[in-house]
């Protein structure tokens, strides 16, 4: 009986509607949490896992050398390599492919690699309008290399201290 | 026997046998590098230290310390344990880390023993030496800066090969795995170095790179590139052929493999019969199954069966061959060979056309005359076993035919028939009459000729004269020169009666008396000389034989069939399908089944099951697998026939050994290994 009346009293005085704008405008005074993405962005971890990419030395020698312990530690079997003796006699391959469908960007492979070639690094905004545009080769990996060279040894020399 | 203690549990052994030996009879596994049961021991790479008592109180090589009555030998104490770690961590100051750039990554045994019985970490922070590259021809690869100097290589070359051209040279730091003067090694067993490679330094130059052991799968079958049969084990990736391995089997290979059987399978994925082919207005066309079908069929209507003949090749297994002999037989075709370089061999006791000593048997024999063959180039692994008794000062070996470098010495005593007639007051006639188990090897360059009947006469009244066959001893052998012969001869694949051979059914064809031809994967005949006849091919690589056809019928190479084969012994050995056949391309055997039904005598089996149970049923030799008959009481005298003997020498009809059927001469390893040969070098335009 009293319960029903106190229920009755605070509709009426439409204390939830009250409280319910005091909160707004507490919110509306605060800094925004959202940011204007892709004009703004935030943060990125140097151990951030996006899209793969094949590295080369300074000199523009490509640094992989098709020891494919990233395609045997690979969880999805994603990647595919064949190789065989360059002109030059060194071991290099002649096809690195990885499946970005079926990879599942646990970036073992990046730990495989002896000698840092395939990375994953902090790009995320690789969409695409067909899935074939997603079946990346050695060709796209290369190029991916080239264009993220700067954050990806950056990246790399970050976390060099707690590897 | 006498006994001894390992780790505290006393084992029996045999007197001999080294305290290694004896470790691993008691179950304890024992690290080596430079030990392998089939060389000499060499005592260099000091992995296998064990502590002995009584002996000197310090570690003692197991390898090279004979094991005596009441020794206690300890596997796993602390400084066995110690002593590992030190020669390891030796043997891995001047070993490169290079193992993901190394193709023995993953089977190789210093990566394994390093994890096993080294230390966790280096403490060497000096230069590593490096060693300059040797050519060591197209089979090996090395990269001698891995080499931890075990001379596993220089033994076997030495030993087993019997080409002394790998040497260990300097001394020290300097010490250099190489050829002394710069050249390849010119063995036919070379591959066999790169097996016994504990680590990278000696690789397989034609695959290198191109896999990772871990991405192979395996299967077990059998070599078909000589009659040995060799066991092999094909690793497959996708639908490649990766590479062949030997497998152990002390009867037939032991655990070696020549580098025809094992470098010629880059020529499965060359030059390929990947679907039917008819020739349309003297071009060949691609076509369908049903096509090529039709066109024999239509060429084949109202053909008497006199007119029509068949030649089985080198290469074929029992099935296809069964297959051939049921859809041809039904037909009334007596045409039929399997001989097709003419060889006058295979008919009547079974035991006439064997290796009746067997492989492993030939090591029994004290006095070896070889009538017109040359081992080295037909079976190699057999010179390999005539070279160790040679060896061992075991047999004496005598040579009627080309006086070839066998590795071996040898008395030579002509070069021909003539030689053959007058054996009995040859100078070795004394040897043979003197030793207990004489053998006669008789090669197909003796019988492949017109006058091989008369000859196989001779010879075998040679080997009745000097008791080749005796109780307990069957020393009268015929080393074929095709996978396939033994068991084309015994199913019968051979002239019926009134039928032609190969070379009367070449000659009839030429003249036009023979209309139809049927090629089973033999490429060996002379097909300029076959006039207009209609030629079916079938088979599996574009060679002679595809290259005459009217109508080309894709079959399965050796590693796309399951089937029987049976080596020169009568040993009958399985071949599995390791992966399936190119493109359009059946197993023989269904092919020839389909063939059957266009041609309205439709053959009484759908399964390869139903084929083989037939095939048994009337050849019950085919039902034991890996089994060699004790051979029967071989009649000499009923061997042959007398006649007319030219006295043309006995030559090998092998000319390039690394050309010999079609999946070699599609292979450019052959290619390269045969040109290594040659005498003529291709000059380049200067």
């Amino acid at each position: 009986m009293f319960q029903r009346i106190g229920q009755a009293v605070k509709g009426a005085m439409l204390l939830d509607f009250v409280g319910a704008w005091g909160l707004a405008f507490r919110y509306m005074l605060r800094p925004k949490a959202t940011i204007n993405y892709p004009f703004e962005r935030g943060p990125l971890s140097p151990r951030f896992r996006g899209e793969h990419a094949l590295r080369r030395y300074p000199s523009g020698e490509e640094r992989c050398i098709a020891c494919k312990l990233c395609e045997a530690i690979c969880p999805a079997q994603a990647i595919t390599i064949e190789a065989e003796p360059r002109d030059d006699g060194s071991r290099r391959t002649t096809r690195y492919d990885i499946d970005m469908v079926k990879c599942i960007y646990c970036g073992l492979c990046q730990e495989a690699c002896p000698v840092d070639a395939i990375v994953e690094g902090p790009n995320m905004e690789f969409t695409t309008e067909t899935r074939e545009e997603l079946l990346y080769d050695k060709e796209k990996l290369l190029a991916n290399g080239d264009r993220w060279e700067r954050e990806l040894a950056r990246n790399l020399e970050l976390d060099a201290p707690y590897r | 026997m006498p006994k001894a203690k390992v780790n505290g549990v006393e084992v029996e052994f045999e007197p001999g046998m080294t305290v290694l030996q004896v470790a691993e009879l008691a179950g304890n596994e024992i690290p080596r590098f430079c030990y392998h049961e089939r060389l000499s021991i060499a005592g260099n790479c000091r992995m296998c230290l064990v502590e002995v008592k009584p002996g000197p109180p310090k570690p003692q090589a197991s390898c090279a310390l004979p094991a005596a009555e009441g020794q206690e030998i300890f596997t796993d104490t602390p400084l066995v344990k110690k002593a590992r770690e030190g020669v390891m961590e030796f043997l891995l100051i001047n070993h490169p880390l290079d193992c993901p750039i190394c193709d023995q990554g993953g089977e190789c045994d210093l990566q394994d023993q390093a994890v096993g019985y080294g230390r966790d970490a280096s403490r060497y922070a000096e230069n590593k030496r490096a060693v300059e590259e040797k050519n060591m021809g197209p089979t090996i690869k090395t990269f001698m800066t891995r080499c931890i100097q075990c001379t596993r290589c220089v033994r076997f070359v030495t030993e087993v090969a019997g080409v002394p051209e790998i040497g260990l040279t300097g001394r020290g730091e300097d010490v250099e795995i190489g050829t002394y003067l710069e050249q390849a090694v010119t063995s036919e067993l070379s591959g066999n170095v790169n097996d016994l490679c504990p680590v990278g330094a000696l690789t397989h130059r034609p695959w290198s790179f191109n896999y990772r052991p871990w991405e192979l799968r395996k299967t077990e079958t059998v070599d078909v590139m000589d009659a040995l049969g060799s066991n092999i084990r094909a690793d497959y990736r996708g639908p490649e052929v990766m590479r062949v391995l030997p497998r152990v089997n002390d009867a037939v290979n032991e655990e070696w493999l020549s580098d025809r059987s094992r470098y010629a399978v880059d020529g499965l994925m060359r030059q390929r019969l990947d679907r039917p082919y008819v020739r349309v207005g003297g071009k060949l066309k691609p076509a369908s199954w049903a096509e090529a079908f039709d066109t024999i069929a239509q060429r084949m209507q109202g053909v008497a069966a006199e007119r029509v003949g068949v030649i089985a090749g080198d290469l074929q297994d029992a099935e296809s061959m069964k297959a051939a002999l049921d859809l041809f037989g039904s037909m009334g075709v007596t045409n039929l060979d399997c001989r097709q370089d003419g060889a006058q061999i295979g008919v009547g006791q079974r035991e006439g056309y064997l290796f009746n000593s067997t492989l492993a048997g030939i090591e029994d024999a004290d006095a070896v005359l070889l009538i017109g063959t040359d081992p080295r180039k037909e079976a190699p692994l057999l010179n390999a076993r005539l070279r160790k008794i040679w060896l061992a000062g075991k047999a004496q070996i005598g040579v009627i035919g080309e006086q070839a470098d066998l590795s071996y010495d040898y008395a030579w005593l002509g070069e021909g028939v003539k030689a053959l007639k007058d054996i009995k007051k040859s100078a070795f006639a004394e040897v043979l009459k003197n030793a207990q188990r004489p053998a006669v090897i008789i090669g197909m360059g003796a019988l492949a000729r017109a006058d091989g009947a008369a000859v196989l006469k001779l010879a075998a009244d040679a080997a009745k004269a000097f008791g080749v066959v005796k109780d307990g001893w069957n020393g009268f052998n015929v080393l074929h020169t095709a996978a396939g012969r033994v068991a084309g001869l015994d199913l019968g694949f051979v002239p019926g009666e009134g039928g032609l051979d190969v070379p009367g059914m070449v000659e009839a064809a030429g003249k036009g008396a023979l209309d139809v031809l049927f090629l089973m994967g033999a490429d060996e005949i002379d097909m300029s000389r076959l006039g207009r006849a209609f030629v079916v091919y079938m088979g599996s690589h574009g060679d002679a034989g595809a290259q005459r056809a009217d109508v080309i019928l894709p079959g399965a190479a050796y590693t796309e069939k399951p089937g029987f084969y049976v080596n020169t012994e009568g040993r009958v050995q399985l071949a599995e399908r390791v992966v399936f056949a190119k493109g359009e391309a059946k197993e023989d055997w269904a092919v020839l089944r389909a063939l059957s039904e266009r041609l309205g005598r439709t053959l009484p089996y759908d399964t390869l099951a139903d084929l083989r149970a037939r095939l048994l049923a009337e050849h019950p030799t085919f039902g034991r697998v890996d089994y060699v008959a004790p051979s029967a009481a071989l009649d000499l005298a009923k061997l042959g026939a007398k006649g007319e003997v030219s006295d043309l020498p006995f030559v090998s009809l092998i000319r390039d050994p690394y050309l010999t059927n079609p999946i070699a001469r599609a292979s450019v390893t052959m290619a390269e290994l045969s040109a290594l040969r040659s005498p003529v070098r291709a000059l380049a335009a200067e």
